[in-house]
């Protein structure tokens, strides 16, 4: 599947791979290795980034790494204004107690998902330390938020949608920016609760 | 999202807004098995349990599910309430619409109480039971429990046993059965039937032990001994021997068949009491979808209202 005429590519497959394997290597660098690491990514795309970090940790340092996922639709603060189209089910089975908890997303935009999401891992323990790894920052910040991984920076336009694409869901993995339709600045399609789980299960094991 | 402001009957609804429900609800129902049963969703929203009729699972499974959105819950009952001091509904409705509550929750004895209610107030409206009408959302959860159960509706049979024609419960779950391709069939004793049960969109029998072996649900209706009126059954115990699920009809049903019950159970009237005690009987797994059930249904009817309510 090739993307749209109206869309211009930031990162193409290889970019992706190449951002990524350098995030698992300052995940692994910034917490002297993978003891104590956690992943959680936020659906519906950082759960699949964060089992591609787990993937590549595991290659360079032998350890699989806890990953969950995370759906903060129940934490939005905006609920009267928008609803998400679908929810998803969360999806932690460690503990995050005495850990360091990377929170995983596709694009750091307002920062309110992840405020969200600061406040949903609050309901599951206390971890030691929480840090953020995103693949774009495109800036527009509502919140003093900032990532501590970044992939790539990326200025935009409000006007403009941001979005990452992985091939099991959308037959192409790339990250685009295109003029937004909607009043809502989203990421890609929304795909369905079951394949989305079940691609999770696919990055995070025997795909290659 | 919901097209509707109010749940108060299921026949409104399509088959894409009860799964949504049913999806969402599932998400919900990881929420209830953390150690932290809370979430902020509906901070500073108010939820009205306006209950005029006795009810102790249903109000409070629809408090549980409010205060773990975040809600406030006022509970409103009617043996403390004015309607004692005869406060007609539609007054009761303005006084509580004048405190601004979100989500209004009625249990009442009277059919249509819950419409009446979206002519006074400009709440969200969800039916907890009126009359001998429906009860959306106990239909709900006992489509939960049955699509967790079997994994989906197509071509099951539901045999839904008892006092059809007082039941608010069958009233909104044979729809709702029939809307997502089950197959309900309605059985109970002749005066306990509808006077036309072929309304109701169900089959019907009178004898239990001829559809019995055939059903993959076998739910069974609360004798409910407030709303019988004259003699319709020369003795519960006849009726126990007749229409109840003891062992020896648990073992004619199929080895996968569940048994479901709305509660509060009659324990050796409709249900024996190794019945209702064994594995194939469900009834606390709906119990816990109630609440799931409920949550996503709040939820669902106060999200992306931006324009406040329309009719």
């Amino acid at each position: 599947m090739e993307p749209d005429e109206n869309a211009t590519v930031l990162l193409d497959e290889k970019a992706v791979g190449r951002s990524l394997t350098r995030i698992a290597h300052e995940i692994l660098e910034s917490n002297n290795g993978a003891e104590n690491i956690a992943l959680v990514g936020i659906v519906t795309r950082g759960d699949l980034l964060a089992a591609e970090l787990a993937r590549r940790i595991e290659q360079i340092e032998g350890v699989k790494v806890p990953v969950g996922r995370l759906d903060i639709t129940f934490y939005r603060d905006d609920i009267e204004r928008y609803l998400s189209p679908q929810v998803f089910m969360t999806d932690i089975k460690f503990s995050l107690e005495g850990k360091t908890v990377i929170l995983v997303d596709d694009v750091l935009y307002t920062g309110r998902t992840i405020r969200a999401a600061l406040d949903a891992l609050r309901d599951f323990g206390r971890p030691d330390r929480v840090q953020l790894a995103v693949l774009i920052d495109r800036g527009h910040r509502e919140l003093p938020i900032r990532a501590d991984f970044v992939g790539k920076n990326v200025p935009s336009s409000k006007t403009e949608s941001v979005s990452f694409f992985h091939k099991l869901i959308d037959g192409r993995t790339s990250v685009e920016i295109r003029k937004s339709s909607g009043d809502h600045v989203g990421s890609a399609p929304v795909p369905n609760a079951e394949e989305l789980a079940r691609v999770f299960q696919q990055v995070l094991g025997d795909e290659a | 999202m919901l097209k509707h402001s109010h749940l108060i009957d299921i026949t409104e609804y399509s088959p894409e807004e009860i799964y949504e429900i049913l999806d969402t609800a599932k998400s919900f129902s990881e929420v209830n098995s953390r150690s932290i049963k809370k979430l902020p969703t509906l901070r500073g929203r108010t939820v009205i349990n306006l209950f005029l009729e006795p009810s102790t699972r249903t109000r409070t499974s629809f408090e549980i599910a409010g205060k773990r959105l975040s809600a406030d819950v006022i509970n409103f009952s009617a043996s403390s309430s004015s309607t004692k001091k005869g406060e007609s509904l539609a007054d009761t409705a303005e006084t509580l619409a004048a405190m601004n509550c979100d989500i209004c929750i009625v249990r009442s004895k009277m059919e249509g109480a819950p419409w009446l209610l979206t002519r006074h107030m400009n709440s969200h409206i969800i039916n907890g039971g009126d009359g001998c009408h429906q009860h959306p959302t106990q239909a709900l959860l006992d489509a939960y429990t049955i699509r967790e159960q079997f994994g989906g509706f197509e071509g099951l049979k539901v045999g839904i046993v008892g006092d059809v024609a007082h039941s608010r419960v069958a009233g909104s779950l044979v729809p709702l059965l029939k809307m997502l391709g089950a197959e309900p069939v309605v059985i109970g004793p002749a005066t306990l039937m509808p006077s036309c049960p072929d309304l109701l969109g169900a089959n019907h029998s009178y004898l239990l032990d001829d559809v019995l072996p055939d059903l993959d649900v076998v739910y069974m209706l609360r004798i409910q001994m407030e709303r019988l009126e004259g003699q319709p059954l020369p003795s519960l115990r006849e009726y126990s021997m007749l229409y109840g699920i003891d062992m020896k009809r648990l073992g004619m049903m199929k080895p996968d068949a569940i048994i479901m019950h709305p509660g509060p159970i009659n324990r050796g009237v409709e249900l024996s009491a190794e019945a209702a005690d064994s594995p194939r009987a469900k009834i606390l797994d709906q119990v816990n979808a109630g609440v799931a059930v409920r949550m996503a249904a709040m939820y669902l009817l106060l999200g992306g209202e931006s324009d406040g309510i329309t009719a």
